[in-house]
């Protein structure tokens, strides 16, 4: 174990040089954030995801976001464990209709100020699910939406994109 | 004669189904069938409807392996395997919530997958509207001194899937776990209903994001199998080459998370940055980091690119290098052992009556790999072995991970050197076929093994398509692995089964 820890405090970090907000997604956010409230919030986010009903896709390359190449925390961006503690909800998935209270339940947990980010093309109209019985449809069919960030699912440096730009916009 | 001849023998043969029987039966054979499979004479593979009739897959080692049997329910009902078969019990709850086809007899009639939220009962069936104001759910119960119950879910503390686990606890002990699940139901027998085979694929490939080559792969071998298409074989290879890039990366996430669970960060960063590796290949490769719609009826969507053929080797190189020193220190932190070893201990005959695939099962002392049997090209040309353990506990289902590592490095290392030239695709467009057929295939994805059955209509739409994801016979296993365990301890059980929900809960 030494040896590996030893290597790493050596090595060149593998973390890479962040990617500029996206641009889509600012004069989305502009719209819908204040700037007083953001001011704030400082640079520092708390994220809790939410799984409204995505095939998981999505879960994996969030989950991207805390290796190495990507290590989200840099941005003041973390993930926690409980809406109480978070600013941002990160929801993905075409809404199911079994899972429709849960989302509005961990909605309402979260404090305000409060964000909702909608991960993926399913949570933007539910996407290739739209229509069944079992699904409502896009996340702002059930909650306010502040940012979608496109992609099926999308890429990790698309992610980072979109959730700097609710830090620096 | 074998217990799946003489099943075959009594039933009358459907001709429209490839490349194994399907079989109409009457009631009394059905419960022969029911019979045999609570006698362990043959492995349940799947229990689905369509609507009109119930339909059964077995599998057995000797020929003809894979029978389905089929009994047709104009009364709407059917005898239940469950009453003498406990692994299709959830099946069967999930084909009344959906068709209306009621198992007579059943020894658990709450619903599953209708959680009362639809607006309607039986949406695949004679739908009756209802209120969606949600059913109560009566959790069995456990009875004794000082006992207590956690509810957790459906909404979880981590970056992962929704569902809700009620603990019964003694202290710290887990007397009882009950899951509840159908939270990301879709309908997605329902979305298969007429969509077209390019949309059908789409969604097979979306049923559980995490092994979407697998389901691609298993929807495409079903298609292929009903319209009796030849896949060319670079596009056979290419899928494998797919699929063992999706087992590495997922094998590598689970590594990590698994030791993540037991507070050791260091193997979790790592393998997490051998993940990104493959992942970021699979992107140059064929365009898509989890090579969703790569795979597709007829062949591949998408060849390897050039520079794909050439970061391969050098994946190959880097995980050979790092790999292994992370396997050392799993193998010599005393720490992380005493959490590993003897902890969610699945017993092996569980294992065997319930058929888990995959490293829950392998893990388990069942060898069954649908790879090796019943196989399917272009496996049965490559060398690779079953990776086994006898423990069934969490440390066993992390060395059958780390054993397919290594398996799964020489398989792509075969398929690189014998990639045929070639066409990648059969047809651009897929001939309809005039009359109604049917396919069915079994793909082993990492989690396990995949089913599909697909029947196309006349037009070439789908009619009826139905995927059967290794987590319905490892859930309930979960169950029982986590008995007497602490609650602490239920991360790491459940990491190490690593169950998908919406495979599941379709």
């Amino acid at each position: 174990m030494r040896k590996l820890l030893l290597e790493s405090l050596l090595k060149a970090p593998l973390t890479e040089a962040p990617p500029s907000p996206d641009d889509g997604a600012l004069a989305e956010l502009a719209q819908s954030l204040e700037r007083a409230s953001r001011r704030r919030l400082g640079r520092s986010l708390a994220i809790r995801e939410v799984d409204a009903g995505s095939c998981n896709g999505c879960e994996l390359e969030i989950h991207a976001l805390n290796n190495a190449f990507y290590d989200l925390e840099r941005f003041g961006l973390k993930f926690v464990a409980s809406p109480r503690h978070a600013d941002v909800l990160l929801v993905t998935g075409p809404v199911t209709r079994n899972m429709r209270e849960a989302l509005e339940r961990t909605y309402a947990a979260t404090p305000d100020p409060k964000w909702v980010v909608a991960v993926g093309d399913c949570a933007l109209d539910g996407g290739l699910f739209s229509g069944s019985y079992g699904v409502v449809g896009g996340v702002s069919a059930v909650v306010p939406v502040d940012l979608h960030i496109r992609g099926c699912p999308p890429k990790p440096n698309a992610l980072l994109k979109g959730l700097i730009a609710l830090v620096d916009g | 004669m074998t217990f799946l001849s003489a099943l075959e023998s009594k039933g009358s043969r459907v001709a429209a189904q490839r490349p194994w029987p399907r079989v109409v039966v009457d009631a009394p054979t059905w419960r022969q069938a029911v019979i045999g499979l609570a006698a362990g004479e043959a492995t349940l593979l799947g229990l689905w409807s369509d609507g009109e009739a119930v339909h059964l897959a077995l599998h057995a080692p000797e020929p003809p392996q894979l029978l389905i049997t089929s009994l047709p329910c104009p009364a709407r009902r059917f005898p239940s395997v469950a009453i003498a078969h406990p692994p299709a019990l959830r099946l069967e709850r999930a084909i009344y919530d959906l068709y209306g086809l009621e198992p007579e007899d059943a020894p658990d009639k709450r619903p599953w997958l209708d959680h009362g939220r639809w607006g309607m009962r039986h949406p695949l069936g004679v739908p009756e509207p209802v209120p969606a104001e949600g059913d109560t759910y009566a959790f069995h119960g456990a009875v004794g001194p000082a006992l207590h119950q956690i509810p957790v879910g459906p909404v979880h503390a981590g970056i992962i899937e929704p569902g809700h686990f009620r603990f019964s606890c003694n202290g710290e002990a887990v007397v009882r776990l009950e899951e509840r699940l159908g939270y990301v139901h879709k309908g997605i027998d329902g979305l298969m209903r007429g969509a077209s085979l390019d949309r059908a694929a789409k969604l097979a490939g979306r049923t559980s994001g995490d092994s979407t080559v697998a389901y691609a792969t298993a929807f495409a071998g079903a298609v292929e199998a009903a319209l009796g298409l030849d896949t060319p074989p670079r596009a056979l290879f290419l899928r494998a080459l797919m699929g063992e890039l999706e087992r590495l990366a997922n094998h590598f996430g689970d590594i990590g998370a698994i030791c993540n669970d037991a507070s050791f960060s260091l193997i979790h960063a790592h393998c997490g940055i051998l993940r990104e590796h493959v992942l970021r290949v699979a992107d140059v490769g064929f365009g898509h980091r989890l090579m969703m719609d790569c795979v597709v009826p007829g062949g591949t969507a998408v060849d390897l690119a050039a520079a794909g053929a050439q970061a391969i080797p050098t994946l190959m190189r880097t995980i050979r290098r790092r790999f292994p020193e992370l396997v050392e220190l799993y193998d010599s932190s005393a720490s992380l052992q005493n959490r590993t070893i003897t902890t969610g201990t699945l017993k092996q005959p569980l294992a065997r009556q319930f058929g888990a695939g995959g490293f829950v099962g392998r893990g388990s002392g069942r060898a069954f790999d649908a790879r090796k049997l019943p196989g399917y090209p272009p496996y049965d040309d490559l060398r690779f072995e079953m990776v086994v353990r006898q423990n069934g506990d969490v440390d066993a289902r992390v060395w059958v991970r780390i054993g397919e590592i290594a398996q799964s490095l020489a398989l792509i290392e075969q398929i690189l050197e014998r990639l045929p030239p070639g066409p990648i695709r059969a047809h651009e467009d897929l001939p309809a076929p005039g009359q109604a057929r049917e396919g069915l295939a079994l793909v082993e994805g990492f989690r396990g093994d995949v089913l599909a059955w697909v029947r196309v209509a006349g037009n070439g739409t789908v009619a009826h398509c139905h995927l059967r994801d290794p987590s319905w016979f490892q859930w309930p296993l979960l169950e029982a692995a986590i008995e007497g365990n602490i609650v602490a301890d239920f991360p790491l059980c459940n990491k190490s089964f690593n169950c998908s929900y919406s495979g599941h809960d379709l």
